[in-house]
This record gives structure tokens, C-alpha cells and sequence, in this order.
């Protein structure tokens, strides 16, 4: 079994066990809603891990790490800063995905990169923003959120490049 | 059927995937068996821990009063401010579209330009069913490392913004128009 069911395991046994002993009604409500959570992500889920499965198959490792590793530069960085930023995958079915990269040689920081562009910036969903915010702003937050996206990516590479 | 197939989409999906790798095997077919094992191992990782993590999802969800933080939004400033919307961010879950009709109610409520901006920060990356499926596939110190860079960028970010929006009549609408 690996470290993370492990850990995650036991901590929802001891938080369950106290919430339990806290309140009964309100343990079962949260299990009801964390199942209810957990059934609407399944099936996409398993569509990401399907479709990781292939790609993996089909694209060599080589290539991921030519074009996202640690020495693919300039490259990588925007490869991973652009596709984050126009493409529209739930948060929580991208990290498979990242996980794959970085198992087939792509850096921590191109990664880092891929990961908050997908979470900050927003091209797709910007036609939406705007009506809440107004064109300026929407786009001020969104090119704003870019360049903090860049600077995370290289820092948060750096910071494990260090700690590794 | 266009609309049978966008309903069903993630099932037919998998349901596809499963017959070929059924064939796969029939007819010995290597490159259906080696997704397969890739298929197997990602599963696995997924399934002994990702039920879990929504277990303590679920209970978070009915310990923390989300609508009790709510209530505080607008009239703490400062420090105390920043926090809570931290804190209530961290609480939702869902795409970052999903947070701007939040963001209106939170103008409504009388919260600051910059603590609307701070939210949408902390909601985009801070989310906790998100920071644990991120540190179940990326590990602790990424999600650490992330975490504590984009922090203060976030908050920077707020600052930002209202000091390019003071004096410019900035207003969140309600997104009908």
C-alpha cells in the first residue's frame, strides 16, 4: 500500500472517529456528502486515468522530457504557461496529468507552471468573467494572474530543485 | 442522440474502454494490454486514497459554518479580513467560474475590492478537496511550495487591483449582462 492511502486512510478514520463520538447525525450527513462528492467525480475521473493511460503508452518519455523537462527551457515553460491557460480541465481530474508528466521527465517547475495557469487564468471561461467584472478588469486579472503563474512555476521549481 | 451522448459521455467512455481491453486480451493484442497495465496502476493509486480524502471532505463540509464566516466577510478589514477570505475560499470547491457569482454577493456584502481579488486567488488554487488530491499525486512539498509562493502573489494581487481600480467607479455586476 502506498504512503499517501496510508495517510489519508488513517486520518479520515481518526477524524471520523471524533466526529462520531461528537455527533452521530452530523458525521453521517458529512459521509452523505463527501459520497455524493466523490460519485459526481468518479466516471470523469476514470475517463482522465483512461486517457493518461494512452498517452503514456503512446508518447515516449524522451519526448516529454525534451519538451517539459528541466533543461526544455524557454520551451517548456511556455508550452505548459499557454496550454494551461486556454484549456478548460477541471482542476481536480488535472492532476493525474500532472503526475504523469512528472513521471515521464517533465520538470517540477514546467508543471508548476501547467497547474496555476490552469487554476488562475481563464481564456475560455473570460466572455463570463467579463459579465461580472467588465472587459478591463476580467483581462487585467487574467494577464495579472499570467505573470503569477510564471513566477510560481519557476520558484516552486527552484524551491524543489533545492529540497530534492 | 447528441444530447444522449453529452449525458452519458463519461460512461460511454469507459464502457469503451473496457470492451477493448476485453478484445485486447482476447486477441492478445500488446499494445491494449500495456494501457491496461498503466490503466490498472493509476486506478489503484486513485482508488486507496482519493475516497478518503472525500470522507474528510464531507466532514469539513459539516463541521466549518461556511455561512457563519460569510457573515463576518465585509466588516472585518485589515489582516483579520484577508484571512477569513482565505479561509472561505478554501472551503468551496468547483471550477473558478463558479466563484464569480460569489464574488458578487461578497461586493454586495460590503467586502473591499482587494479582498474580492484575494478571494479569487485563494479560490482558484487553495481549495482544500483540491490541495488533497494535489498532495496525494504531487506530494507535500509541492503543494507546500505552491501554496506558500502563490500566497502572498495572490495577495499582492488584491492590492493591486485596488489601487488600479480606486477612483474608476469599479463595480462587480451580477452577471446577467
Amino acid at each position: 500500500m502506498s504512503s499517501n492511502a496510508i495517510i489519508f486512510i488513517t486520518l479520515s478514520a481518526v477524524l471520523s472517529g471524533v466526529s462520531f463520538f461528537l455527533d452521530r447525525k452530523k458525521t453521517l450527513t458529512g459521509f452523505k456528502r463527501g459520497w455524493k462528492m466523490f460519485r459526481n467525480v468518479l466516471f470523469p475521473f476514470l475517463g482522465i486515468l483512461i486517457l493518461v493511460s494512452v498517452l503514456l503508452y503512446f508518447i515516449p518519455p524522451n519526448v516529454i522530457s525534451q519538451y517539459l523537462g528541466a533543461n526544455s527551457g524557454v520551451i517548456g515553460f511556455s508550452i505548459a504557461a499557454l496550454v494551461g491557460s486556454v484549456t478548460l480541465i477541471p482542476g481536480f481530474i488535472s492532476y493525474p496529468i500532472a503526475a504523469g508528466l512528472i513521471q515521464q521527465g517533465a520538470s517540477y517547475a514546467v508543471v508548476a507552471t501547467f497547474m496555476t495557469t490552469l487554476m488562475m487564468v481563464g481564456v475560455v471561461t473570460l466572455p463570463l468573467e467579463i459579465r461580472y467584472f467588465g472587459k478591463t478588469v476580467a483581462i487585467t486579472r487574467n494577464v495579472l494572474n499570467f505573470v503569477a503563474a510564471l513566477i510560481i512555476g519557476l520558484v516552486v521549481g527552484l524551491i524543489l530543485g533545492l529540497i530534492s | 442522440m447528441k444530447e444522449f451522448f453529452k449525458k452519458y459521455q463519461n460512461y460511454i467512455w469507459v464502457a469503451a474502454y473496457i470492451i477493448l481491453t476485453v478484445l485486447s486480451f482476447i486477441f492478445g493484442f500488446n499494445p491494449g494490454k500495456s494501457i491496461f497495465t498503466n490503466f490498472t496502476q493509476s486506478f489503484v493509486e486513485m482508488i486507496t486514497f482519493v475516497p478518503f480524502l472525500f470522507i474528510i471532505v464531507g466532514l469539513f463540509d459539516v463541521w466549518v459554518p461556511k455561512e457563519k464566516i460569510q457573515q463576518h466577510i465585509g466588516q472585518e478589514s485589515g489582516v483579520k479580513g484577508i484571512v477569513l477570505m482565505v479561509l472561505l475560499a478554501m472551503l468551496q470547491a468547483g471550477p473558478l467560474y463558479g466563484a464569480f457569482p460569489v464574488a458578487y454577493l461578497l461586493y454586495r456584502k460590503g467586502a473591499s475590492i482587494r479582498n474580492i481579488f484575494i478571494y479569487l486567488g485563494a479560490f482558484s488554487s487553495m481549495k482544500i478537496p483540491m490541495l488533497g488530491i494535489e498532495i496525494g499525486y504531487l506530494g507535500i512539498e509541492f503543494s507546500l511550495a505552491r501554496t506558500l509562493v502563490s500566497l502572498p502573489l495572490f495577495i499582492g494581487i488584491g492590492y493591486l487591483m485596488e489601487w488600479y481600480l480606486k477612483n474608476r467607479h469599479f463595480e462587480v455586476r451580477d452577471g446577467s449582462q
